[in-house]
C-alpha cells in the first residue's frame, strides 16, 4: 500500500481522512513495512466500509489486514441501531465465530517429547480434519436447534466437557438471542454430520511449547510457564455458518435495496439492525456462534480423550476462547456517551483490559486473554487487552499472521512434500491429508507475525504476555 | 500427453495465465489475497458457467482424478446472469458438502435466467482425491459474467475457502 494518501497518527497507527461519502474516517494500524506490504484494496474496503449507514467513530483496520470480501479481513466497525446503523453478513464472513481456543496442559514439553509420534497419530484419528470429514455425532432436527441454542452449554450438557470451562469462553459459552427458526434447512443440513470437526484451510489443532514469557505475573494468571505445552484449536461453525453466510449475503442484497442503502461493492450488503431482515440475520448469525462454540468445546472432549489415552492423563484447563468472526451488541462509551453499538469484527478478536465485567472473574484482573494462531510454522501469541483498547477501536486486536501470497501463488512457489520435511527438520511434526494443502499453507505464504503482534501492542490494542512455538500441527 | 500439449499451448498463448485448455472450453484460477478466483471460459454463457464449476471442483481437487459415475441435477434462477453463477456454484457447494461428493463433469442449460444443469462425480475419498481444501461459500468479489467481442463468454467470482 502506498503511504501517500495516508496520515501517520501514531507510533503504529495511520488514517485516511475523510473523502467522499465517508461518513467517518479510516484507521490503519501497523508498522510502516506492514503497511507498505498491505494489498491497496485494504485502503479502498476499508474506506467503503466507513461510507456505511450508522457507523460510529472510525473503521478500524487490525495490523494483520488484507483484502477480504466488502470488508476487509482485519476489519473493525461499529454502527448505532439508534443512526440507522446497519448489519452486514459480509462483515461477519461465511465462517461465523471462527476463532481460536487454547488448553493448558500443565505437562513441559520436554517430559513427553518422546511420545509426540504416538501423540500426533491419535489425535489425528481422533480428531476429524480435512476436506469431508464428519463426526461422530449425527443430530436429529430438536437436537440441532437445542445446539443452536445452547452452544458449548449444550455440548457440556451431552457430556463434552466440564461446567467450569464455560466460564472461560467468550458469552459464557452461549449467545443468548439465537433464533433457530432463523436458519434455513439447508445451514442445518450441511451441519448435521459436522459437529466436532475441525474442517480445513488455515483451521488446525497444534501442539504448542510456551517460548518465551513477556509480562510474569499475566502469564503465571494465565497459567503459562516456560516449557509447558498448551492445545490450541482454530475452527468455526463449518457448513452451518458457511450457509447462513450464504443465504443472508442474498437476502441483505435485496435489503440494501430496498432500504436504499448505496453500495461500493456488493459484498457490503447490509439491512438496517433493526429491520427485519437484520434483526433475522443477527438471530441466524448468533446460531452461528452458538454451533462454533459447540463445535470446540466437543473437539475439546476429543483432546483431552487423546491425551487421556497416550499419557494417561487429560486435565486440559481451558485457558480461553476467542471467536475473531463476529458481530456483537456491546455498550461503549464514545465522546463521553454510552452507547449500544453492534460492533463487527471480521478477522479480529476482542481485546477487553483488566477490569472489564465481560472478561472471566478469575481472570479479570489481568485482562482478557487474546490469541492470535501464527502458521504451522511460525510462533502463535497469547496477548491480554488493556485498558486503552476500548479507547482506540472497541477493545480490538488482531487475530492471526494474516496471509501476503494467495493460495495460487504459495502452490507454484513450494510443493507440500517440501514444506512438510522442512517443517520437521525445524521439530513439527505436521499431520496432514493433503501434500497440496500443506503447500498452500506454507509459513512463508503468511505475514510476519512477530511483526503483526509487535504493532499490536505498540497501538495500544493487546500487550504481549507469552509467545508459543507448535510443535505438533493437526492440519485441518 | 494431448493434455500437456495443450497446456503447453495455453503457456504460449495466455501466457501461463490459465491452467488448462481444451478446445474452446476452458476453467483457470485467478489471484485473491487470502482465497481463489475461479473463472470459466466458453463460446456460450451456459459453457462458462460449465467451465467456473470445472474450477472451483479444481480449487479441492484435481479434476481428472474425479470419476464421472454418479448423476446430481441442480436447478436454480436468480435475477440477473451474474446472481444466476452465485446460485449456481452456492448450489454446487452445497450438493458437495451434504453428499460429500465431488465432480468432474457438468453439462450447463440456460434459459433465459434460469438454470438447469446435470453433473457426474463421485463420493469423495481422501486417498484417491487429496482434496485440498472445501469452499465455505461463493462471494460476490470479482464477480462477472460476459461476452468479449470474439463470442468468447467468461464466468468468474472468488470463492471463500
Amino acid at each position: 500500500m502506498n503511504t501517500s494518501g495516508l496520515r501517520r497518527t501514531g507510533d503504529a497507527e495511520w488514517t485516511i481522512e475523510r473523502e467522499g461519502r465517508m461518513r467517518v474516517p479510516g484507521v490503519i494500524y501497523g508498522d510502516e513495512t506492514l503497511i507498505r506490504e498491505m494489498d491497496e484494496k485494504v485502503r479502498e474496503q476499508v474506506s467503503n466500509v466507513a461510507c456505511l449507514p450508522g457507523i460510529v467513530k472510525a473503521s478500524f483496520a487490525m495490523p494483520d489486514a488484507h483484502w477480504g470480501y466488502g470488508f476487509p479481513i482485519g476489519g473493525v466497525a461499529a454502527f448505532d441501531p439508534e443512526d440507522g446503523g446497519v448489519v452486514s453478513a459480509g462483515g461477519v464472513g461465511f465462517d461465523i465465530s471462527c476463532g481460536v481456543r487454547t488448553l493448558n496442559t500443565g505437562i513441559q514439553w520436554g517430559d513427553i517429547q518422546h511420545k509426540a509420534s504416538t501423540l500426533a497419530d491419535t489425535l489425528f484419528n481422533t480428531v476429524p480434519a480435512g476436506v469431508g470429514r464428519t463426526g461422530a455425532i449425527r443430530l436429529n432436527d430438536s437436537q440441532m436447534d437445542d445446539m443452536l441454542s445452547g452452544g458449548a452449554e449444550w455440548a457440556v450438557e451431552q457430556g463434552y466437557g466440564y461446567p467450569e470451562d464455560l466460564a472461560r469462553i467468550e458469552c459464557g459459552g452461549r449467545a443468548d438471542g439465537a433464533y433457530p427458526g432463523a436458519v434455513s434447512s439447508r445451514a442445518k443440513e450441511r451441519q448435521r454430520e459436522e459437529m466436532g470437526t475441525l474442517g480445513s484451510g488455515n483451521h488446525y489443532l497444534e501442539i504448542q511449547v510456551v517460548d518465551e514469557v513477556f509480562d510474569e505475573e499475566v502469564a503465571e494468571g494465565f497459567g503459562l510457564r516456560r516449557g509447558e505445552c498448551v492445545v490450541s484449536i482454530h475452527c468455526g461453525s463449518r457448513g452451518l455458518g458457511h450457509q447462513i453466510g450464504t443465504d443472508y449475503l442474498k437476502e441483505m442484497l435485496k435489503a440494501a435495496e430496498k432500504y436504499g442503502i448505496p453500495l461500493a461493492e456488493r459484498e457490503l450488503a447490509c439491512a438496517p439492525i433493526l429491520s427485519p431482515e437484520g434483526r433475522a440475520y443477527i438471530s441466524a448469525m448468533k446460531c452461528g456462534i452458538n454451533c462454533a462454540l459447540a463445535n470446540r468445546q466437543i473437539i475439546t472432549s476429543l483432546a483431552r480423550n487423546a491425551f487421556l489415552k497416550v499419557l494417561k492423563k487429560g486435565e486440559l484447563t481451558l485457558l480461553y476462547d476467542v471467536s475473531h468472526n463476529t458481530c456483537r451488541e456491546e455498550s461503549h462509551s464514545v465522546d463521553g456517551v454510552e452507547r449500544k453499538l453492534f460492533v463487527h469484527r471480521k478477522g479480529a478478536t476482542n481485546a477487553l483490559g483488566p477490569g472489564h465485567p465481560d472478561v472471566a472473574a478469575s481472570l479479570r484482573k489481568f485482562g482478557q486473554p487474546v490469541l492470535i494462531g501464527g502458521t504451522m510454522g511460525t510462533a502463535s501469541y497469547i496477548l491480554a487487552g488493556t485498558r486503552e483498547s476500548l479507547e482506540t477501536a472497541f477493545g480490538s486486536s488482531c487475530h492471526g499472521a494474516g496471509r501476503n501470497m494467495s493460495r495460487n501463488q504459495a502452490r507454484k512457489q513450494w510443493r507440500g512434500e517440501e514444506v512438510m520435511k522442512e517443517l520437521c527438520d525445524y521439530g513439527i511434526t505436521v499431520k496432514s491429508r493433503s501434500y497440496r494443502g500443506l503447500a498452500e499453507e506454507a509459513p512463508k505464504a503468511y505475514k510476519d507475525v512477530n511483526r503483526v503482534v509487535e504493532s499490536a501492542s505498540r497501538a495500544g490494542l493487546s500487550r504481549k504476555v507469552a509467545r508459543l512455538l507448535p510443535v505438533l500441527c493437526i492440519k485441518g | 500427453m494431448i493434455k500437456a500439449r495443450l497446456a503447453e499451448l495455453s503457456a504460449d498463448i495466455y501466457g501461463g495465465k490459465l491452467e488448462l485448455r481444451e478446445e474452446r472450453e476452458v476453467w483457470s484460477h485467478f489471484e485473491h489475497g487470502a482465497d481463489i478466483g475461479i473463472r470459466g471460459e466458453g463460446p456460450s454463457a451456459a459453457e462458462a458457467f460449465a467451465e467456473a464449476a470445472m474450477a472451483l471442483t479444481a480449487v479441492v481437487t484435481e479434476p481428472g482424478s474425479v470419476t464421472a459415475s454418479n448423476k446430481v441435477q441442480i436447478n436454480c434462477s436468480a435475477s440477473s446472469m451474474e446472481l444466476l453463477l452465485v446460485e449456481w456454484l452456492s448450489a454446487l457447494v452445497y450438493e458437495m458438502a451434504v453428499r460429500k461428493m465431488v465432480f468432474g463433469r457438468y453439462e450447463v442449460c440456460l434459459s433465459g435466467l434460469s438454470l438447469s444443469a446435470s453433473m457426474w462425480g463421485e463420493a469423495l475419498s481422501s486417498g484417491k482425491h487429496q482434496p485440498v481444501v472445501e469452499v465455505k461459500g461463493v462471494t460476490y468479489t470479482a464477480l462477472g459474467v460476459g461476452e468479449d467481442d470474439n463470442g468468447i463468454w467468461t464466468a468468474q467470482c472468488v470463492v471463500d475457502v
